[in-house]
């Protein structure tokens, strides 16, 4: 893969850099922002400005939820049958698919996402996720009920109305989708807040989202900060629902607001601190390329990374070792490079913050086994970075890092396991390596958290609810229990005279 | 019931019940608090102290969650099967039948509760609800899912841990199970905080839990004041859950507090401003009849109060006489009398708070039609009141009064009705009264409450889920619905080698 290949990635990006939306989406409509203010996206791999992007603020998500509840209150999305929403939804997927490849390279340049990951998977996911709740549109079932006197009681899921979503920079596009398809299934109307880090993935998606039918006002995005625009929408007493995932401080803040403003019901996705648990029957191999996956992957910048990995002390050194050489094989550079596995952390803030808990291992005591260094001198680029003789009660092995740090732990029974498991506030994901029933069936009811995978890791499915226990938050995405999200249930109740059964 | 009945109303005025516990209840004994203060319940039928509680505060709110967690960590409770758990609330539900005259004549006295529906519906009805939910503890399902790929995926649905519970004062009984009894069928432990206005049943319960076997610790009521051990319970670091109904006001609170704490998962039933709708083909005597429960029913303490009555201008004028006749048969007096329809207003707050409602609402120019006067110059009651004129902007119209005050107005067409009912931050319940099949189906997809009734109203149910929609809160107690709030999901997933089919 010589010169002549990167040479050729240069020419491909900037054929495919040229950068169409910048400008709010408000009521099918790329305007300017009230104030006419804009603000400057970076691009992770050279630290330089990619895009200057209209800053939305207060002014601007009034405009937009004005166009949310007419669209609602007034409009056809609501009152169009199930299937109707969903071909329209999947009119919208034909065209991700379509144009997947700038999408693909867009992610890359706006948040170091890896491109050919980026066009090949992640961005087909999102299409796919898109399809699965355009088939559950005209599938939303309430109960009729067992009364307990003459009295005859249904249910109906009624869409919520106006639904704000906040949403984090590490997944732009899939947490577009993860948050935009169900509302859309369900009849509601929206406003979405990307992260100022990354937000031009999802004017993109409006612009197609238009093309595709949806009509004006259901689907608006209004770009700008979380503590202007997105503190903005929290607070708005018009807005019925917030959609949230992002840190656990910010999710403090959102879910404040709520409580000062309207009450409106709030869902959270927030950090984890998720352990990978590998019990001595596990494959060596299999286990560490888990374990490299499970903290490595998207560079760190994961909620549910695996980033606490407990090692049964019967196969513990050899895990080490081959983790060592795994490490090595590990290549970080340019997210263009289709042989790269790991490109730049978003911005200058991460890639402190991570080198710093980097310094706060080695004070603390744990052994740096390899990486903890920047990779080149230009953009964000960390090396992959492992940790042994971790402590519990270490800053490491209890706060969230968001990068490619990996703690390598001990243990010897299956009780500690499950103990050290548990001991965190978090609880959003864990992984279990083991081939044996008993185990796996033990420990994934012990482990106090949202997903457990047994053998595999990031094992997402459209139709698996996917959100966490205790600090990592309440409220699923994913799978029909994400539809409830965007639903308000309503029971009706009437009496009935001489029915022939009760 | 003749001379013997006027010798027992003589009796009955002197009626103070035995009150056995007044206690705080903590890992399976009744304790002092921690700074051994006491606090008065007040008798509403007299204004005089009934009987001196336990004041609970924070550290009395340590103790219980630290039972709690105990019994949820490492007791019996959670791991009992779902049947174990139905044969100790089905002895619970046993004893409360054997005690309910007894219970009734605690709610009546310190709440104002009639004594006779308080005996021979509310408390039997108690117990049917842990029969309902004793009777779900071992149909708790969550789902096996159909993945995309070679992955086998399953939700289970487990106890969410240690649940706070925060409940009013309007109905002791009734709230204190419609939290209780999902949570103890899901396996979890709790601390109940009941209303400092209304704490004499919640301890009673207490006793007959321990009776019935439940173990040390599940079941927690810690007596106090809002600002102190509710605060406490919102605010505490191990608390997995709070649910709360009564004020929005302090429903704002508590979802402050569990933001600032650890995020614990919220659910909240608020307070409403329900519009029952009468149309042109209703039959006068049956809509005035309902009329009447909706607004008077429990002296008008309740959230589902059908406080906005809107009749259609056909039977507008017949509707105004014979509401105002009506009036005048319902009787207001002492609550251990058997033949009175309404007790007293529970405390000296609420009772002036709704007579200066009633002057607001002369003030601002509606027609005072019946009512308005204390009745009596002892104790809280308030004549049952009400008022024709009144205006969409008029306060009656939109604050909840939470007291025995009807206010009357005349419409035109349905779409009026629609508007007029929709136009309101509440969204807890409705009413309609007409045969029409289509005025039906129209109006209770049209209007946003979360309950609504045709022809009918207060049909509440055990099987029927109960919540508020809008400012009215989220979540839903009872129905199996109910059972959510106490339980977390989580998936599990496993890839599958040569599966026959996905």
């Amino acid at each position: 893969m010589g010169s002549e290949t990167k040479g050729m990635l240069e020419i491909q990006k900037d054929k495919m850099t040229e950068i169409k939306f910048t400008k709010l989406f408000i009521n099918g409509e790329f305007v300017d922002a009230v104030s006419r203010k804009t603000f400057e996206t970076t691009e992770p791999r050279t630290g330089e400005v990619l895009a200057s992007v209209a800053e939305g603020d207060k002014e601007d998500i009034d405009l937009a939820v004005k166009a949310a509840r007419e669209a609602f209150d007034h409009g056809k999305w609501p009152r169009l049958p199930g299937s109707e929403r969903g071909r329209i939804m999947r009119r919208l997927a034909d065209l991700i698919d379509e144009h997947a490849e700038e999408l693909a390279a867009l992610e890359s340049m706006d948040a170091g996402r890896l491109f050919t990951l980026g066009k090949i998977i992640d961005i087909p996911a999102c299409s796919r996720n898109l399809r699965y709740f355009a088939g559950a549109a005209d599938k939303i079932h309430g109960l009729t009920l067992k009364m307990s006197r003459e009295l005859q009681g249904h249910t109906l899921k009624e869409p919520i109305g106006v639904v704000g979503h906040i949403i984090p920079w590490n997944f732009p596009s899939t947490m577009f989708f993860l948050k935009v398809s169900p509302a859309l299934a369900a009849g509601c109307t929206m406003v979405v807040k990307p992260a100022e880090q990354a937000p031009l993935t999802a004017l993109f998606y409006a612009h197609l989202a238009k093309q595709a039918g949806i009509p004006d006002g259901v689907l608006n995005v209004v770009n700008g900060f979380g503590s202007t625009a997105g503190a903005a929408l929290a607070s708005h007493m018009d807005v019925d629902k917030i959609s949230f995932t992002g840190s656990t401080e910010v999710g403090r803040l959102v879910m404040e607001a709520s409580a000062k403003s309207n009450l409106k019901p709030v869902t959270l996705e927030m950090g984890g601190k998720s352990p990978l648990i590998i019990f001595d029957d596990a494959d060596v191999n299999v286990a560490t390329e888990l374990a490299r996956m499970a903290v490595f992957y998207n560079k760190g910048e994961i909620c549910v990374a695996g980033s606490r990995v407990f090692v049964q002390e019967g196969i513990y050194d050899e895990f080490v070792r081959v983790s060592l050489e795994k490490a090595k094989s590990w290549k970080v550079g340019d997210p263009f490079d289709p042989t790269v596995n790991q490109g730049p952390q978003v911005d200058k803030v991460q890639f402190d913050r991570v080198l710093s808990y980097v310094e706060h291992g080695k004070r603390e005591g744990a052994t740096l086994l390899t990486g903890g260094k920047p990779c080149g001198e230009k953009g964000f680029y960390i090396e992959p970075t492992i940790f042994a003789d971790v402590k519990d009660d270490m800053i490491i092995a209890r706060e969230e890092i968001f990068g490619p740090v990996m703690s390598l732990m001990k243990f010897k029974t299956v009780e500690e396991a499950i103990e050290r498991a548990n001991k965190t506030r978090y609880g959003l994901a864990a992984g279990i390596v083991t081939k044996d029933l008993n185990t796996a069936n033990r420990v994934s009811r012990s482990v106090r958290a949202g997903t457990v995978w047994i053998n595999c890791y990031f094992a997402f499915d459209a139709d698996a609810p996917f959100g966490g226990y205790k600090m990592s938050g309440f409220g699923k995405d994913a799978g029909m229990a994400a539809l409830d999200g965007y639903l308000n249930t309503k029971a009706v109740i009437t009496p009935i005279f001489d029915s022939p059964w009760l | 019931m003749g001379s013997e009945g006027n010798d027992s109303s003589e009796r009955q005025k002197l009626r103070l019940p035995e009150i056995k516990f007044t206690r705080l209840f903590i890992n399976g004994e009744f304790v002092d608090a921690v700074s051994g203060k006491t606090f008065e319940t007040i008798d509403p039928r007299t204004g005089e102290a009934l009987a001196s509680v336990a004041e609970g505060d924070k550290e009395d709110v340590d103790l219980a969650v630290k039972a709690a967690r105990e019994a949820f960590d490492h007791g019996r409770w959670p791991r009992m099967s779902g049947s174990e758990r139905r044969k100790i609330m089905m002895k619970f539900a046993d004893l409360i039948d054997r005690h309910v005259e007894e219970l009734a004549s605690l709610d009546c006295a310190d709440a104002g509760k009639l004594f006779t529906h308080t005996k021979f519906l509310e408390i039997p009805q108690c117990a049917e609800n842990i029969r309902y939910f004793a009777g779900a503890a071992d149909k708790i399902h969550g789902e096996t899912l159909k993945m995309s790929r070679e992955l086998q995926g399953y939700t289970l649905r487990e106890p969410i841990g240690v649940v706070g519970h925060i409940i009013p004062w309007n109905f002791p009984s009734t709230m204190f199970f419609f939290k209780v009894s999902p949570a103890l069928a899901a396996g979890c432990t709790m601390v109940v905080k009941p209303a400092e206005q209304s704490p004499l049943s919640a301890l009673y319960y207490a006793h007959l839990a321990k009776e019935a076997g439940v173990p040390d610790g599940v079941l927690n009521v810690i007596t106090g004041f809002g600002p102190t051990a509710g605060a406490a319970l919102s605010s505490h670091m191990d608390v997995d859950k709070i649910s709360f109904t009564g004020s929005t006001e302090v429903g704002r609170l508590v979802m402050e507090a569990a933001a600032k704490s650890n995020l614990k998962v919220v659910s909240l039933e608020l307070g409403g401003k329900s519009p029952l709708m009468v149309f042109d083909d209703a039959d006068v005597d049956t809509a005035v009849e309902l009329a009447q429960i909706a607004a008077f029913y429990n002296k008008g303490e309740i959230c589902v109060a059908g406080s906005r009555v809107y009749v259609q201008e056909g039977i507008y004028d017949e509707f105004v006489r014979k509401s105002a006749e009506k009036a005048k048969s319902w009787k207001i007096g002492d609550p251990f009398d058997p033949q009175v329809n309404q007790g007293p207003q529970v405390d000296k707050k609420q009772f002036e708070k709704i007579l200066s409602y009633i002057d607001l609402g002369k003030r601002e120019g509606a027609t005072l039609l019946t009512g308005g006067k204390p009745c009596g110059d002892k104790g809280l009651y308030i004549e049952p009141t009400i008022f024709t004129d009144v205006k969409e902007e008029m306060t009656i119209a939109k604050d909840e009064i939470f007291g025995p005050v009807m206010s009357l107005m005349k419409f035109k067409t349905i779409e009026e009705v629609i508007e007029r009912a929709n136009q309101t931050r509440y969204g807890l319940a409705a009413g309609i009264v007409t045969t029409d099949l289509n005025i039906a189906n129209r109006v209770s997809r049209s209007v946003r409450a979360g309950t609504i009734w045709i022809n009918c109203y207060m049909a509440f149910d055990r099987d029927c889920p109960f919540g508020g929609f809008k400012m009215s809160g989220f979540g839903k107690d009872i129905g199996m619905a109910g059972l959510d709030k106490y339980l977390l999901c989580k998936s599990v997933v496993t890839p599958i080698y040569n599966s026959p089919w996905l």
